[in-house]
């Protein structure tokens, strides 16, 4: 698949290997910092998904940037090494098709200068410029696309995504696209439930915040979405940090040093959102990626300043959890030369 | 042999309560080793006349893999059938049957190790049968069922942690995170950030 | 805060099914489709009657693909609080009305070998809705339909029409029952059953189930919740600073509406906690008519859900 680069917007970077990956000046400044205040914990920081401030990574439902068409690639390495990481138990492809349809008709309409879907009754022709795609199919009959739906559209589509199933006053992960996750593995998780696949992380439980989380989600409603974010550390721009690369990335974690902590080390924002489906009832759970190298984030004098001072006071379970406890020393060391004292004002948003 | 308590853990690691007989159209009771006697004891709190419920009976006993055999204390019980296999494997074509033809109003009682009834609670749950109704009782070895989550193989019968994937060579450290659908806890690589650096073995699933 | 947005609607049929049901049908204002939804889905239908804002919740029986309208089935209920008969008499095609989006409380479980639906007179509603959605998936599934005859069962022929031997009905007034036991003992495995209907007939199916061994998850029910009528009372909300009394027909949670005050609500029939409001200060006794709490932890909590519970005394205080 080549890169459609005419309109000199998409890059054509790696995130593995040799690792091209980088950030323009406007990808860094519209970069989603998740931090607004000068520490963290775990917190149901649940906000409505509505259409944000103009050019940030909220203002449309499904944002597309400049990583688009590598990461689409990469996603399709990932997938031919590891077909494991896209499932759909049999009972959620009606949720799959929901899912198309929500993310086609969101792209057409936000970005009509790359996406088109014209519908006639169940005969809809969808048009993907950047990847170049050109597809007729039948909605709902998945004999006339080349995957099933969620595995169809997630192809074409940044971010990871899971479909929960509603039932018994509970959300079932039944199906997912999953190759760019923070080290949990869909094929180990699948079918479990919102507390199941939840477990491992430490503390929240005993916060309740996923009792809170879980009695709000099963009061979602269509068309109104909500986001939250989630944040963790990767050494390089590395997308796919699945458990089952482990031992593959692992080893990075010992190689970080004093003068190369800028340049490796990467905060990884996830925004998440989640949206309730119409037909299946179900619950699409979308986790877009984010990554900034550590020297590009400082150029923003405030995210620099705050950034040194969580990672500095984070509760220690959660530097494990998150798998950079080794490491931060280096990493507030580094940070430290751009934290000067001066107070950070609330928010997230860089000063202007 | 009392039911086993386990430590409290995540929320994913699963928990097993006491038998109890319930109001059923037929009762199928599977056990391994020491499961044997919980499957008695639980019949013991049946008041009265126990020939009605052991009428709708079958009871399917697999000797431990640590050689404890109780097939004496069931044999007799009077159970409208009764069946012993020399391993879990070897059951499973039988239980397979058993559930495709079964009704609704099937009560399950499942006594043993973790391995035993994971791996019967993953073939009802292909029925379409909801796993919380499956009553599960644990008795005997802790030895677990772990899955390599880098090559997806699982190994049986895992007593130690870390230990060496029977699949592809890999140490892994032995997580509580439990998946019903694999019926398998997660093995996850211990020396993947220092390789070579493995922590001795301890003995923690007897 | 309602947070579900409106759909503004025109009412294109109002057509007498039989004495007791008649059928509306809606399409969208602007012409554009209503939104998909998943069969077991409901609306509100928002009714403004001599001064008394309603909504009131119907099933939606529409077929779940065709998205050119949707359409509902009222039971006129002459002791009720008038929303049956505000529907009955008063709403005419070409008539504009306000609906909510649809939610769902009473979906399939996808995962089921088989689908068994017992539905007792109006109850019938969702059904239809479902077997329509299974229909085109090839899913089995059978309907046990009781009614009080022939004449008042709505869509029998209808039913029996589409879908033949799937179909099995019952009049009271030929003394038909349903055999319950026999037909739950003889289910296959992975079979879901679901009931919609009268109170009696819901706690009937559900304590068969339970005797005949069938776990409770398997078990799927969905009742027509209308609030409770009751006694005048007054109420005070502390933070709006307003008073103002709840009469017989109408809920707390309307009449806080009628006030001018946004509250929050989903099901409106007390059993999703939606609506839970802090108690600021009682004198008196709250009839606490919600399914939601255990009966001993109202108390203990200090909060009531005005969709459905109702106030006896001298003075009642609500944080809002």
């Amino acid at each position: 698949m080549g890169i459609n680069i005419k309109d000199g917007f998409f890059s054509d970077e790696t995130f593995r290997e040799d690792f091209t990956y980088k950030n323009s000046p406007q990808a860094i400044k519209r970069f989603p910092f998740p931090f607004d205040r000068d520490d963290y914990m775990y917190a149901v920081n649940l906000e409505p998904h509505t259409k944000g401030r103009e050019g940030s990574v909220f203002e449309f439902a499904f944002d597309v940037d400049e990583h688009y068409v590598s990461e689409m690639r990469d996603r399709a390495m990932v997938l031919s090494e590891d077909p494991l990481r896209c499932q759909s138990l049999p009972h959620m492809t009606l949720a799959g098709w929901d899912l198309l349809e929500l993310i086609m008709v969101s792209k057409a309409r936000d970005y009509p200068k790359w996406f088109s879907l014209t519908k006639d009754g169940n005969q809809w022709h969808w048009i993907n410029r950047p990847m170049g795609i050109d597809q007729k199919f039948t909605f709902l009959d998945e004999t006339t696309l080349p995957y099933g739906p969620m595995e169809y559209i997630t192809r074409q589509t940044q971010g990871d995504f899971s479909l929960q199933d509603e039932r018994d006053g509970n959300l079932w992960m039944d199906a997912g696209m999953i190759t760019s996750q923070a080290d949990w593995s869909l094929d180990f998780d699948i079918g479990m439930n919102f507390m199941e696949w939840h477990a491992p992380v430490p503390l929240a439980h005993e916060k309740g915040i996923f009792d809170r989380a879980l009695k709000y989600l099963l009061n979602l409603r269509l068309g109104a979405p909500v986001r939250r974010y989630n944040w963790t550390m990767t050494i390089d721009p590395l997308l796919d940090t699945a458990p089952e690369t482990y031992p593959i990335w692992g080893p990075t974690r010992a190689t970080l040093e004093k003068g190369n902590v800028g340049e490796r080390m990467n905060l990884r924002v996830e925004v998440q959102a989640l949206f309730r489906l119409p037909r299946s009832n179900a619950i699409a759970f979308s986790i877009r990626c984010y990554l900034v190298r550590f020297e590009d984030l400082v150029t923003v004098p405030k995210w620099g300043r705050r950034l040194h001072r969580v990672i500095k006071e984070l509760h220690p379970d959660l530097a494990v959890y998150k798998g950079f406890l080794r490491n931060r020393p280096l990493m507030v060391e580094y940070l430290a030369q751009f934290d000067d004292g001066a107070p950070t004002s609330p928010g997230c948003w860089p000063d202007e | 042999m009392v039911t086993t308590v386990f430590p409290k853990s995540i929320k994913s690691r699963p928990i097993y309560g006491q038998l109890l007989p319930k109001h059923g159209t037929r009762h199928l009771m599977i056990a391994d080793g020491e499961g044997a006697t919980g499957l008695t004891d639980m019949l013991s709190k049946i008041k009265n006349d126990r020939s009605e419920f052991l009428n709708k009976s079958h009871i399917v006993y697999v000797p431990g893999v640590n050689g404890v055999d109780q097939s004496d204390v069931l044999v007799g019980l009077g159970a409208a059938q009764f069946y012993k296999s020399p391993t879990i494997d070897a059951a499973m074509p039988r239980l397979r049957l058993i559930l495709q033809d079964a009704r609704m109003g099937i009560q399950f009682y499942l006594s043993g190790t973790e391995s035993l009834m994971g791996r019967v609670q993953t073939a009802i749950m292909e029925t379409g049968y909801t796993h919380s109704a499956i009553q599960m009782e644990h008795r005997g070895s802790l030895s677990r069922r772990v899955q390599c989550v880098h090559c997806k193989g699982i190994t049986e019968n895992v007593k130690i942690d870390p230990f060496k994937c029977g699949h592809c060579g890999l140490h892994l450290f032995v997580r509580d995170h439990y998946s019903r659908r694999i019926s398998a806890f997660q093995g996850v690589n211990i020396d993947a950030e220092d390789p070579g650096v493995v922590p001795p073995s301890e003995e923690r699933f007897l | 805060m309602i947070g579900d947005t409106k759909i503004k609607v025109r009412v294109t049929d109002a057509v007498t099914i039989n004495p007791l049901i008649k059928q509306f049908r809606f399409v969208s204002c602007d012409g554009s489709d209503l939104p998909a939804f998943s069969s077991g889905a409901h609306i509100f239908v928002e009714m403004e009657d001599n001064g008394t804002r309603r909504l009131n919740q119907y099933s939606l029986m529409s077929t779940p693909e065709d998205l050119s309208c949707y359409t509902i089935s009222v039971r006129r209920d002459d002791v009720g609080r008038g929303g049956s008969v505000f529907m009955h008499n008063s709403v005419k095609p070409g008539m504009e009305m306000v609906i909510s989006h649809p939610i769902n409380f009473f979906p399939l479980d996808v995962r089921a070998r088989k689908h068994l639906f017992v539905a007792g007179g109006i109850g019938i509603t969702p059904f239809i809705a479902h077997m329509a959605q299974l229909l085109g998936q090839d899913h089995k599934f059978e309907l046990h339909y009781s009614a009080r005859s022939h004449g008042l069962g709505a869509y029998v022929d209808h039913l029996k029409d589409i879908y033949g031997s799937k179909v099995h009905c019952y009049f009271d007034d030929k003394n038909q029952k349903i055999n319950l036991e026999n037909l739950l003992r003889g289910q296959a495995i992975g079979t879901h059953v679901y009931v919609c209907g009268p109170k009696p007939m819901i706690s009937w199916v559900r304590q068969t189930a339970e005797q005949c061994g069938w776990p409770d998850q398997a078990v799927h029910y969905e009742e027509f919740l209308a609030p409770p009528t009751g006694k005048p009372f007054v109420v005070e909300l502390a933070r709006s600073k307003k008073i103002f009394t709840v009469s017989t027909n109408q809920s707390l949670l309307e009449a806080i509406e009628a006030a001018g005050v946004d509250a929050p609500y989903l099901c409106r029939g007390g059993a999703c906690g939606q609506c839970i409001t802090n108690v600021v200060s009682c004198d008196g006794e709250i009839e606490h008519n919600d399914h939601w709490f255990e009966p001993d932890e109202h108390n203990e909590f200090g909060t009531i859900m005005p969709c459905v519970s109702r106030f006896c005394g001298k003075s009642l205080v609500l944080d809002r």
